[in-house]
């Protein structure tokens, strides 16, 4: 049973008086415990898929399922609901909340977006901290750390609360290569212990071939895929 | 919600030169309006506890018609005996009546021999009068502390006019209600300084003095003003003694009497009121303050962190939660600003009052301000300040909690 999918789906913006079309007829399917990337030049439509997929915004046509549910059709407390329960974000800036320390920006979704006890707090936070190796840094604050180490709080965020999917949009754009690389293969190493879908968006081409299935994006449409070891477009 | 409050406390001080300068504001309007009403009060207080302590009583009882014609003293609107008693009656079985005094006021002639004025008298008996208004005998600045018989207190500006002293014998003459004309000696028994408000320059002799100069067959009572044993029940009080005093009726079925309380009598209510409007003013000020400078920090704070929010939201915290969090921060500006200002503002206050300042009303000199601020006062202020803060976090905190995720994330 896929994770994701898409059928048909397409994303518009209106500027003014012109319609812009971001995402034309685009259908793919994702499945679970995925390490997944789309690939692309600026303004192809990555980024746009990566907001529809995380509930941040709908599409204009086409039915898209995450985790058994039509997200289209969600409201906003419905869709921040539904992020909260089974989505995680990576984000290219790491946007962890300044006057948190790193324990508490990742402890955050589990205190303020699941109300879990205190004790399975505890327990789950130690689990990712020390899995994304960020325990002796636990009592820092983000302006304290490194872009390297914001990155891997960032993932222990997006992780703490055993989602489903964990969405990353361009998560290597602020970091050096070896940083990247770093990156990623904690990403991949989360994937493995949790059992988590990973998609990340890139227009790094030597970030690319860390993904597994690859999507490339052209013009708002799925140009091809591509899994490792094989070609298929 | 600890942890909605650690994250606000955390959120105001990334920037403290700006919560501070803000919490500075209120805590400014704060100890402005706990002065204001401390020292506001402590004046009103004071005068009022003067004029019915002195002079008017809490509450007066006439016969119906005698207050509009209060200035010419009418001795044909005086009380019969038999009205006097229902009076009593009533007074007696009210629990909340310290006491009550009797008075036949009139006005007369007042001759040191030498030179002749007008002057103004109540005749009362001492006892009831000086339990009813006991600040009587502190206006008594020369000559013993009593009433007695033979004997009349006259007001200061009468004394020093007429070149009067204690123990000189001058006469009193007045008209009575029939038009005869009688006269008394009497020997100054004393001199009272003036008082602000109605009957504050009047004279006093005993009760049986004037009933033998009106030449009264049996005796009338102008008035009889009562004391409360608590003020602060003085509209209750006033409400059913008044209903139980509006059912006596006269023979033609018109009400026999009319209560009042010291507000329809003294001008000074009118000075009272205006020190209400003054305090009503000076709050609304401080609410606009707080208001401003509240809604400002944070429209500020929500501009500042719409990433953030944006952050926030994307990971699913619920809008609810997001205009929670900025309400706690406008409300925790509020609490600081609030317990700061009321800690400086019970310091004022208590300096105020080591300092023993005096100042004059009216003809009434050395009066020593003592401000004082009440609880109620207290948590009102602090209750104001703490709901319009609340308020004027409300608008910013709805519009964070109202962002799209997608473009508060995009926000550069």
């Amino acid at each position: 049973m896929e994770l994701i999918k898409a059928e048909n789906i397409g994303k518009d913006y209106t500027a003014g008086e012109v319609t812009i079309r971001a995402l034309d007829k685009v259908s793919f399917e994702i499945e679970p415990a995925s390490f997944v990337s789309f690939v692309g030049p600026s303004g192809s439509g990555k980024t746009t898929l990566l907001n529809l997929i995380g509930c941040l915004d709908k599409p204009t046509e086409g039915k898209l399922t995450v985790a058994d549910t039509d997200i289209t059709g969600l409201d906003r407390k419905q869709s921040a609901s539904f992020r909260g329960d089974h989505i995680g974000f990576i984000f290219q800036d790491f946007n962890l909340i300044p006057v948190l320390t790193v324990y508490e920006n990742i402890e955050y979704p589990l205190l303020m977006v699941q109300n879990v006890p205190a004790k399975e707090r505890q327990k789950r936070v130690a689990s990712v901290i020390e899995a994304v190796g960020m325990t002796n840094q636990k009592d820092k604050y983000p302006d304290q750390i490194s872009g390297g180490q914001k990155q891997r709080v960032a993932v222990a965020r997006a992780l703490v609360t055993n989602p489903k999917l964990v969405l990353a949009d361009e998560p290597t754009a602020n970091l050096d290569h070896k940083t990247a690389y770093m990156v990623l293969e904690l990403m991949k190493r989360m994937r493995d212990e949790f059992k988590t879908t990973f998609i990340f968006s890139t227009h790094d081409q030597k970030i690319v071939g860390e993904a597994e299935i690859i999507y490339t994006m052209e013009d708002g449409q799925l140009a091809g895929r591509e899994v490792k070891g094989g070609s298929h477009a | 919600m600890h942890n909605l409050f650690k994250i606000a406390f955390r959120n105001l001080m990334r920037y403290k030169r700006r919560t501070l300068l803000t919490a500075s504001l209120v805590a400014i309007g704060v100890i402005f309006v706990l002065v204001f009403v401390g020292v506001s009060g402590s004046f009103k207080n004071m005068i009022i506890g003067q004029i019915t302590g002195s002079m008017l009583g809490d509450i007066q009882i006439h016969r119906k018609g005698y207050v509009a014609s209060i200035e010419n003293l009418p001795l044909t609107l005086n009380m019969k005996p038999q009205a006097v008693a229902r009076v009593e009656k009533a007074l007696k079985e009210m629990p909340d009546v310290a006491a009550y005094s009797e008075r036949i006021k009139f006005g007369g002639m007042f001759s040191t021999f030498a030179e002749t004025t007008n002057v103004r008298l109540n005749g009362v008996y001492p006892e009831m009068e000086m339990n009813t208004v006991p600040l009587l005998s502190s206006r008594i600045v020369e000559g013993e502390k009593i009433i007695k018989k033979g004997e009349i207190l006259i007001p200061e500006l009468l004394a020093k006019g007429m070149k009067a002293k204690v123990g000189d014998t001058v006469v009193v003459i007045a008209t009575n209600k029939d038009g005869s004309v009688n006269g008394k000696q009497l020997r100054v028994g004393g001199i009272l300084e003036s008082a602000t408000g109605p009957g504050g320059r009047d004279g006093y002799v005993h009760i049986e003095d004037a009933v033998e100069i009106l030449r009264m067959d049996e005796m009338e009572i102008s008035e009889i003003a009562v004391r409360l044993k608590d003020f602060g029940k003085l509209h209750s009080v006033f409400a059913k003694l008044d209903a139980g005093l509006s059912q006596e009726h006269n023979k033609e079925g018109k009400p026999i009497f009319e209560v009042h309380t010291w507000e329809a009598l003294s001008p000074f209510f009118n000075i009272a009121q205006m020190i209400d409007l003054m305090t009503l003013f000076i709050k609304i000020m401080l609410i606009a303050i707080v208001l401003v400078s509240v809604m400002n920090v944070m429209i500020m704070a929500v501009y500042e962190r719409i990433r953030e929010i944006g952050t926030i939201a994307a990971i699913g915290t619920l809008p609810g939660k997001i205009l929670t969090m900025f309400v706690i921060e406008g409300f925790s500006l509020g609490i600081l600003g609030a317990a700061v200002g009321t800690a400086v503002g019970l310091i004022v206050v208590f300096a105020l009052n080591v300092a023993k300042i005096t100042f004059s009303f009216a003809r009434q000199t050395g009066l020593v301000l003592s401000p004082t601020i009440g609880l109620f006062d207290i948590l009102i202020t602090c209750l104001i300040v703490i709901v319009v803060a609340v308020l004027g976090s409300l608008q910013p905190a709805l519009k964070a909690s109202r962002m799209e995720p997608i473009e508060a994330l995009r926000h550069v």
